[in-house]
């Protein structure tokens, strides 16, 4: 019998497929599609203390292998989030992960200080690697300091699992993984999204309205999958391992390289039961090998 | 709506014109119900520029042989391969997406369609005449290259044709057409789909004979499921996504 259950910190998941947050909106939208529980857990739309319109139309473009976005966290804030959304979804039987950000140190301890009470969010990811917010967001990620503070801070105020996500547009990310981890996350989910812009030549115009945006997809992936093998070997807190994957073999790919679990993006955009099939073909690739459990892989990577 | 995705088969491939082609898809199982101003994202898989898949409207629905067709004009790469699609190929979708028009208070409408725009006023006509309504249609283009079948609205009401360049039907934008000068105020509500500024257009004109007026966007978008919120639209009550909220849109809620 394989086991594919994976422990990130105190979260046991009964496999290490996650989706991505941004990419699948509140695990609902994604109800008729797929059966939601059948994931090791589920990454929500960002969250941020008040409500947030995000940035003006166009926030999309399409790249060669993958897409820029600048959303700009758009949602309507934590107390709606636990008045609206949170009754209808805390009936999902697998782990509900809320990604926190804010453009305050103040405003990321209000946010995981009021989800900290419900029992169904049983982790949040802290997101200080957003590209596309002026403040805030990126900001936090990008330097050792700030990364520490913002994640020192809500430590305080957050007893449960706390996973933070980093930005990639960094020159050392291992670095900041490590100032993180000192300061108390239980986990660290690399990558978020690369600074990228995209130009309308005909127009002579950037495509997105705030020039620049955050890169996903296939494209980002070989980055994606070398900062988690670098992450991996610096910390001693699981890694999830994100960017651009689309299918289990580069789910596996991730995992070899250091993760943990993995998460899915983009990808849910192109097929809505991409993570299921990954799932799939997690086990399928495990029984091809003779891998009894999906821990044996983490890290395995033969170099 | 519950919203499924298929493996559909190509039954026809059918260039209309030089630029325009309809689809015809056999669904592997029976049909759900298929709304006017309804949409669906198709996965371009010939094609290696294109990622994302590809929204399009339903512009017909043939329950009785289980098959829908999207109206396409080539504009791009992903464009240009569903235009190479062959009798027996596979097109996968997910489908069907958005909300759609509501129904007149008044029984006459007007259907204005721009280009490739037309495609949603075609089921919407098939429902409204089914319906008791009376909905005339306008079609709009550059040339007459841009109009497309318009013998298929013939069976639901009457047709108008304007083109910029005159080679078919009046001369002139949309709004200049005459149905406008003349017996616009018979009309209860207009819908449009088409360009931006034919849209704006239109949706001044029936602002100021205060008639309601819906028009169908397209905004780029990702997922259209409402789970990247990519393809939103500023509205008087916020940013709404085109693609659960929309693609059809009161003119009245829009910040135009």
């Amino acid at each position: 019998m394989l086991d594919l259950t994976v422990n990130v910190h105190k979260l046991l998941l009964k496999n290490p497929v996650m989706s991505a947050s941004g990419t699948f909106g509140y695990g609902i939208e994604f109800d008729d599609f797929i059966d939601v529980n059948r994931l090791g857990g589920i990454l929500t739309k960002a969250c941020t203390s008040k409500n947030r319109d995000g940035n003006r139309y166009p926030r999309m473009a399409e790249t060669p292998s993958g897409m820029l976005n600048s959303v700009g966290l758009q949602n309507k804030g934590v107390d709606y989030f636990i008045d609206t959304i949170y009754p209808k979804i805390k009936h999902y039987s697998t782990h509900i992960i809320v990604n926190v950000s804010d453009s305050t140190v103040e405003g990321y301890m209000e946010v995981a200080e009021k989800l900290n009470q419900l029992d169904k969010i049983t982790g949040i990811e802290l997101n200080i690697s957003c590209p596309n917010v002026k403040e805030g967001g990126m900001a936090f990620g990008t330097s050792c300091p700030m990364a520490g503070a913002v994640t020192k801070a809500v430590r305080e105020v957050y007893d449960k699992t706390m996973i933070v996500k980093l930005s990639p547009n960094v020159t050392n990310i291992a670095e900041i993984a490590k100032a993180v981890e000192d300061e108390g996350a239980d986990s660290v989910s690399v990558i978020n999204t690369l600074l990228g812009m995209a130009i309308d030549a005909e127009k002579r115009k950037p495509i997105l309205s705030t020039v620049t945006g955050g890169l996903s997809g296939p494209a980002v992936k070989p980055i994606a999958l070398r900062m988690v093998w670098q992450v991996s070997k610096a910390v001693k807190i699981p890694v999830i391992g994100l960017g651009g994957i689309s299918n289990a073999t580069d789910a596996i790919e991730f995992l070899l390289a250091g993760a943990t679990a993995i998460q899915v993006g983009t990808a849910n955009f192109i097929d809505p039961q991409v993570c299921i099939k990954i799932l799939d073909g997690i086990e399928e690739y495990c029984n091809r090998h003779g891998v009894k459990d999906i821990k044996e892989l983490i890290g395995a990577l033969d170099s | 709506m519950k919203k499924f995705i298929h493996d559909f088969e190509v039954t026809q491939n059918h260039h209309i014109t030089d630029d325009y082609f309809a689809i015809y898809l056999k669904c592997p199982v029976d049909l759900p119900q298929i709304l006017p101003g309804q949409f669906a994202e198709v996965l371009v898989s010939n094609s290696t520029t294109t990622y994302l898949r590809r929204p399009f409207s339903i512009y017909d629905v043939n329950y009785g042989k289980n098959e829908l067709s999207l109206l396409i004009k080539t504009v791009g790469d992903g464009t240009a391969a569903l235009s190479k699609l062959k009798e027996g190929d596979i097109l996968n979708l997910i489908y069907p997406l958005g909300n759609s028009f509501s129904l007149p208070e008044g029984k006459k409408a007007l259907l204005v369609g721009g280009g490739v725009g037309i495609a949603p006023m075609l089921l919407l006509a098939k429902l409204l005449h089914e319906k008791g309504f009376k909905p005339d249609v306008l079609i709009g283009g550059r040339t007459s290259n841009d109009i497309v079948e318009p013998e298929k609205y013939k069976p639901y009401g009457e047709v108008f044709i304007t083109t910029d360049d005159g080679s078919a039907g009046e001369k002139g934008m949309v709004t200049q057409h005459s149905v406008f000068a003349g017996k616009v105020n018979e009309y209860s509500v207009i819908y449009a789909c088409g360009p931006d500024p034919m849209m704006k257009a239109v949706a001044r004109v029936a602002a100021s004979h205060d008639i309601p007026c819906e028009i169908s966007l397209e905004n780029t978008m990702a997922c259209g499921i409402g789970a990247c919120l990519c393809c939103v639209v500023e509205t008087v009550d916020g940013n709404k996504t085109t693609c659960i909220e929309g693609p059809v849109f009161d003119t009245r809620k829009l910040k135009l």
